[in-house]
């Protein structure tokens, strides 16, 4: 893929200059399920290595039942590894979840019971911030994400694309310096993807946070992110990483520049064979 | 609208009808004055009961005693219910035991009771709770299983304890469930109550109107029935509007 691109120097990490240690580790990182009953454990994940850079948007995608969301769960600290070692800022992660990191998850995970407002402010609540802080970081969040009018509705009131904005939201005022996504607009219509899509990179930018994407389509990835790791069919393995060089300032748009589409066309190439094989084809 | 829509206009018709029909029943003898007096009659009962306070004390009691073993009945039942969910082996052993528990006839217990606590008002607040607390308890568990997991990776993506957990996710997401389980243990706190006070007890509703009863006084014994009634619909009314509010902001009235 020989696409000069001027600048594409700007598609990497803020402090890519210093010599930083990665800002997620992976090494090693194996995931076996327990069988039931004396049955088989099943191979999930693994083993993998992977380093995030700090600032990039790190997109993954794969066949499948591959073990996309269970690498998450591992990052994240939701789910322990079998084997390996995961480190977040250089500390290991062992059993919970550290500070400094969001996710947002596929599926609708508003709390009904609460209004929108309710909901954002949820996870502010144990850091003992002031009111004023909260208040204030509330506001911003749902201006940021379109949300102006509704702080007092309630979540059902709402539509799916907005609920998902209602969780990211309520991810961003903890100001984490990781942020996790599990197919985060899976069941979202493909309009509604490209514009959550260019959201996504919107916050990315403005916060500088590190973001870890799954997603099952590649365009998504081809377009919102800076590297795009390849996973093989169950157990998941890292087949490929693929640079996109796209500059920080970007949006949906780029769908129609040439090396969108030899971006995509490579990640398809690597995936085909894979995802022949998840569905028992090969 | 919501509370005139046509099937309201039709129940309240039926239930009209049912009333006019005993008042006609009444009226013409088919249902003599010693058995029951017409409904205007009891109507006019009720008010002068109410006035003349006589069988305030009665009233208090019962309705007293039923609050308290409703109360208990909630708070051990949410309590026992978010514990039982914690620990699936506890759950595993005691499940069995819930789905038999009304098989148990509770009033068989009275005599006991009042062999170890005296013929008060405790035997009496414990037969309405054991009535009550399993309904609670069981409507929680069905709560609490409802939780999905997505919420729960939240609790511990906003790393909450297993207290903060149950306090600001699982119970709050089960409140709709609890209400149900509130609505039967109303129910059955005033079957707890009524029923023991007419076994045997030194006074209360359930006392005055086996004494009413006894000595033909339908002056005294349909209106504290329709007291009975009115006070029980109140409640289960108002546990039902705010479990339909709670439903309603879901989206899943």
């Amino acid at each position: 893929m020989s696409v000069t691109r001027v600048a594409a120097a700007s598609a990497m990490s803020p402090q890519a200059g210093q010599a930083e240690a990665a800002h997620v580790q992976l090494t090693g990182v194996t995931k076996v399920f327990a069988g039931v009953q004396g049955s088989d454990g099943v191979h999930a994940l693994g083993p993998i290595d992977l380093e995030l850079r700090r600032g990039e948007f790190f997109a993954v995608v794969g066949p499948s039942g591959c073990g996309k969301s269970t690498l998450l769960e591992v990052i994240a600290g939701l789910t322990q590894a079998s084997a390996g070692d995961v480190a977040f800022e250089g500390r290991a992660i062992a059993g919970h979840v550290p500070d400094g990191i969001g996710v947002v998850f596929q599926e609708d995970a508003c709390f009904p019971w609460l209004n929108i407002t309710e909901n954002i402010a949820f996870g502010l609540h144990k850091a003992g911030l002031p009111a004023a802080e909260v208040h204030a970081r509330v506001e911003q969040a749902l201006t940021m994400m379109g949300l102006t009018g509704f702080a007092h509705h309630y979540p059902a009131q709402l539509s799916g694309g907005m609920r998902q904005r209602v969780c990211i939201a309520r991810t961003l005022v903890t100001r984490p310096r990781l942020i996790l996504l599990d197919e985060p607009f899976g069941a979202l219509d493909q309009q509604t993807r490209l514009i959550m899509g260019e959201e996504l990179l919107r916050l990315w930018r403005e916060t500088r946070a590190t973001v870890f994407l799954i997603t099952h389509a590649l365009d998504e990835a081809a377009m919102l992110a800076d590297r795009i790791g390849v996973m093989s069919a169950r157990p998941g393995r890292l087949l490929d990483i693929v640079e996109t060089r796209w500059p920080r300032e970007r949006d949906s748009r780029i769908v129609e520049d040439p090396a969108f589409g030899a971006i995509t066309a490579r990640l398809w190439r690597s995936l085909r064979e894979e995802s022949l094989k998840a569905i028992g084809k090969a | 609208m919501r509370f005139f829509g046509k099937a309201a206009l039709l129940r309240i018709a039926v239930v009209l009808a049912l009333i006019a029909l005993l008042e006609l029943l009444c009226r013409t003898g088919v249902i003599d004055n010693f058995t029951m007096p017409p409904p205007s009659r009891i109507a006019q009962d009720f008010w002068h009961l109410l006035i003349a306070g006589k069988h305030f004390a009665a009233i208090l009691k019962t309705l007293g005693n039923a609050a308290i073993a409703f109360g208990l009945a909630i708070v051990v039942g949410i309590i026992a219910g978010a514990v039982i969910h914690g620990f699936a082996g506890l759950r595993e052993a005691l499940e069995p035991l819930f789905a038999t528990y009304y098989a148990v006839p509770v009033f068989a217990f009275y005599p006991l009771l009042i062999v170890l606590f005296g013929l008060g008002e405790i035997p009496q607040i414990i037969i309405a709770f054991m009535l009550g607390v399993i309904a609670v308890i069981m409507n929680t568990l069905n709560g609490l299983d409802r939780v999905p997991r997505v919420l729960l990776k939240t609790a511990r993506v906003n790393r909450l304890t297993p207290s903060e957990t149950a306090l600001r996710i699982t119970l709050p997401y089960a409140t709709p469930y609890v209400l149900t389980g509130a609505k039967l243990a109303i129910a059955y706190a005033l079957i707890g109550i009524i029923g023991s006070e007419f076994i045997m007890s030194k006074g209360g509703m359930g006392f005055e109107i086996a004494f009413a009863y006894t000595n033909f006084d339908n002056a005294t014994m349909y209106p504290l029935i329709l007291l009975i009634l009115v006070a029980s619909i109140a409640a289960n009314s108002v546990l039902g509007y705010w479990e339909r509010t709670l439903l309603g902001r879901r989206g899943q009235q």
